[in-house]
């Protein structure tokens, strides 16, 4: 395929998923919610997600420990172990980590879901009734998600703070009283709140990306494709997104 | 009621609707026959309005469609009640919901007049007591029924019905098309039925379109069946691959 044909495809992808946008912000804003279908997505994407943020997470808090307390070793540094996992947690792997695993596990989930209505008509159906597609599927899962993913994060920084702890208290025999002292310490609430500054925005771009995508297939073939596209291209914005806040957050905060 | 006038809709390179024209008149069971793939759901869905044609005008009452902004064309969809093909009910919803979506989307009755309503309309279908189970509980021929209990709750003008037997047993069958007749006899509604099964088809049938190739290539009363002139169309009733029609038409 040519140069210019893909340049084209790209456009046309990015006008159509920023008409879409702004067609979730317009049912967003000018209809009153359904509080059962906010509830079932939390369910689904919130309480869902707890048992795998919570091994990633709590595993990720160990991982950093041993790779910082080896540096810190050489520094006879060890007590900054502590700190060095939590603003690492806070500030930028909690929010990443976490997103991406929301994208994988629940983006992948509703890019099928949307699929396979679209497949069987029960998207045509929504229309039949009088009811828009974007405004019953997409907006409770959007608000779900931008709900659920700072809490989630919180939850996940919690646990690698405590998986850097076990670590820290296993290897350097740091007290838990100075260890959790040093981490309250060395965080600001700049930090937390770039953390969850970062969690909505990456919240807010697997709604988009996951449900837009869902829309697209035309065959159960397509659904496939769909699904794969909807997490690799969740992967590649959450990671730009976070370069592009970090920048942000450097140049302008700290 | 409905008058198609020259329509035309293409999907890429596939040019699937080639200048259709036809009218559905006030009250009567309009049958539209074809080959899978003539381009009938499609037709249906321009009909809907959920696709729009390339060119040419659909008017409902006398209202051109294809023009309308998308919040009238919400208001003129619901004149419609729509059986799907597979049904389409929606998997995560229980029947009642399913049944009384209409009522639960765009009104503000109290849940128990809604859930009176459709066990009453379930009843009419000749279900009862499915209520709380969700569509993968139920037989093909059941999903059925709950689809036409869910296009006619809310009284619609004009039910239209796509491929209402496909996928189903000939017992479920022989109850899908009395059902329909009796709906048909007991609401008087105006009813469009679509399917590529001819002896269902002309059961249901007061007149009747062929779409072959993109294009009408007959309307008229059932009657005028037996006097027909046009090869394809014989062909078609009775069944056989020898003939004017030929795969690359289709």
């Amino acid at each position: 395929m040519g140069f210019v044909r893909r340049l084209e495809q790209l456009f046309h992808y990015i006008g159509s998923i920023s008409f879409f946008i702004k067609n979730t912000f317009w049912w967003l804003f000018t209809k009153k919610r359904d509080f059962k279908s906010l509830i079932r997505e939390i369910t689904f994407i919130g309480i869902g997600s707890f048992p795998l943020v919570s091994l990633i997470a709590f595993f990720i808090g160990m991982i950093i420990a041993f790779q910082t307390a080896y540096q810190l070793q050489q520094l006879a540094s060890e007590i900054q172990l502590a700190s060095l996992v939590a603003l690492s947690l806070v500030r930028e792997l909690g929010p990443v980590i976490g997103a991406l695993i929301v994208a994988a596990r629940i983006g992948a989930s509703i890019t099928a879901g949307i699929g396979s209505m679209k497949i069987s008509e029960q998207v045509d159906a929504l229309e039949a009734l009088g009811v828009d597609p974007v405004d019953y599927l997409v907006v409770p899962k959007f608000i779900a998600l931008i709900i659920c993913m700072p809490i989630l994060i919180i939850y996940a920084d919690f646990l690698g703070i405590v998986g850097g702890y076990i670590i820290g208290s296993t290897k350097f025999a740091i007290p838990a009283g100075l260890y959790f002292r040093m981490t309250l310490d060395a965080l600001k609430f700049k930090d937390i709140l770039s953390g969850l500054a970062k969690s909505v925005c990456f919240g807010s771009v697997i709604a988009f990306i996951s449900c837009y995508e869902g829309f697209r297939p035309f065959s159960s073939t397509d659904v496939s494709i769909a699904v794969t596209q909807s997490v690799v291209k969740s992967f590649m914005l959450i990671i730009i997104t976070d370069c592009i806040l970090t920048a942000l957050f450097y140049f302008t905060w700290i | 009621m409905i008058k198609i006038r020259n329509i035309h809709r293409t999907f890429g390179q596939k040019h699937v609707l080639k200048g259709v024209t036809l009218t559905v008149n006030k009250g009567e069971n309009y049958l539209l026959i074809g080959r899978s793939g003539a381009g009938k759901t499609v037709l249906l869905k321009n009909i809907l309005g959920l696709i729009r044609p390339d060119s040419g005008t659909i008017a409902i009452d006398g209202t051109d469609i294809t023009q309308l902004p998308k919040k009238k064309l919400e208001k003129v969809r619901l004149q419609f009640g729509l059986v799907f093909q597979d049904s389409a009910l929606f998997d995560f919803l229980t029947i009642d919901e399913n049944v009384g979506f209409f009522f639960y989307q765009h009104t503000k009755l109290k849940k128990s007049i809604i859930r009176k309503k459709v066990t009453e309309t379930l009843a009419l279908v000749g279900l009862e007591g499915i209520e709380k189970m969700y569509p993968y509980e139920l037989s093909g021929g059941m999903r059925k029924r709950v689809a036409i209990a869910r296009a006619v709750i809310y009284n619609p003008k004009i039910i239209i019905y796509d491929e209402p037997t496909t996928g189903i047993d000939p017992i479920a069958v022989d109850k899908i098309v009395t059902l329909i007749e009796d709906l048909h006899q007991r609401l008087a509604i105006t009813s469009v039925v679509v399917t590529h099964d001819l002896e269902v088809g002309l059961k249901l049938a007061d007149r009747l379109a062929f779409l072959l190739g993109g294009r009408i290539i007959f309307e008229g009363d059932k009657k005028d069946l037996e006097t027909t002139k046009d090869e394809r169309l014989i062909q078609f009733l009775k069944g056989t691959s020898g003939g004017p029609i030929r795969e690359m038409e289709v």
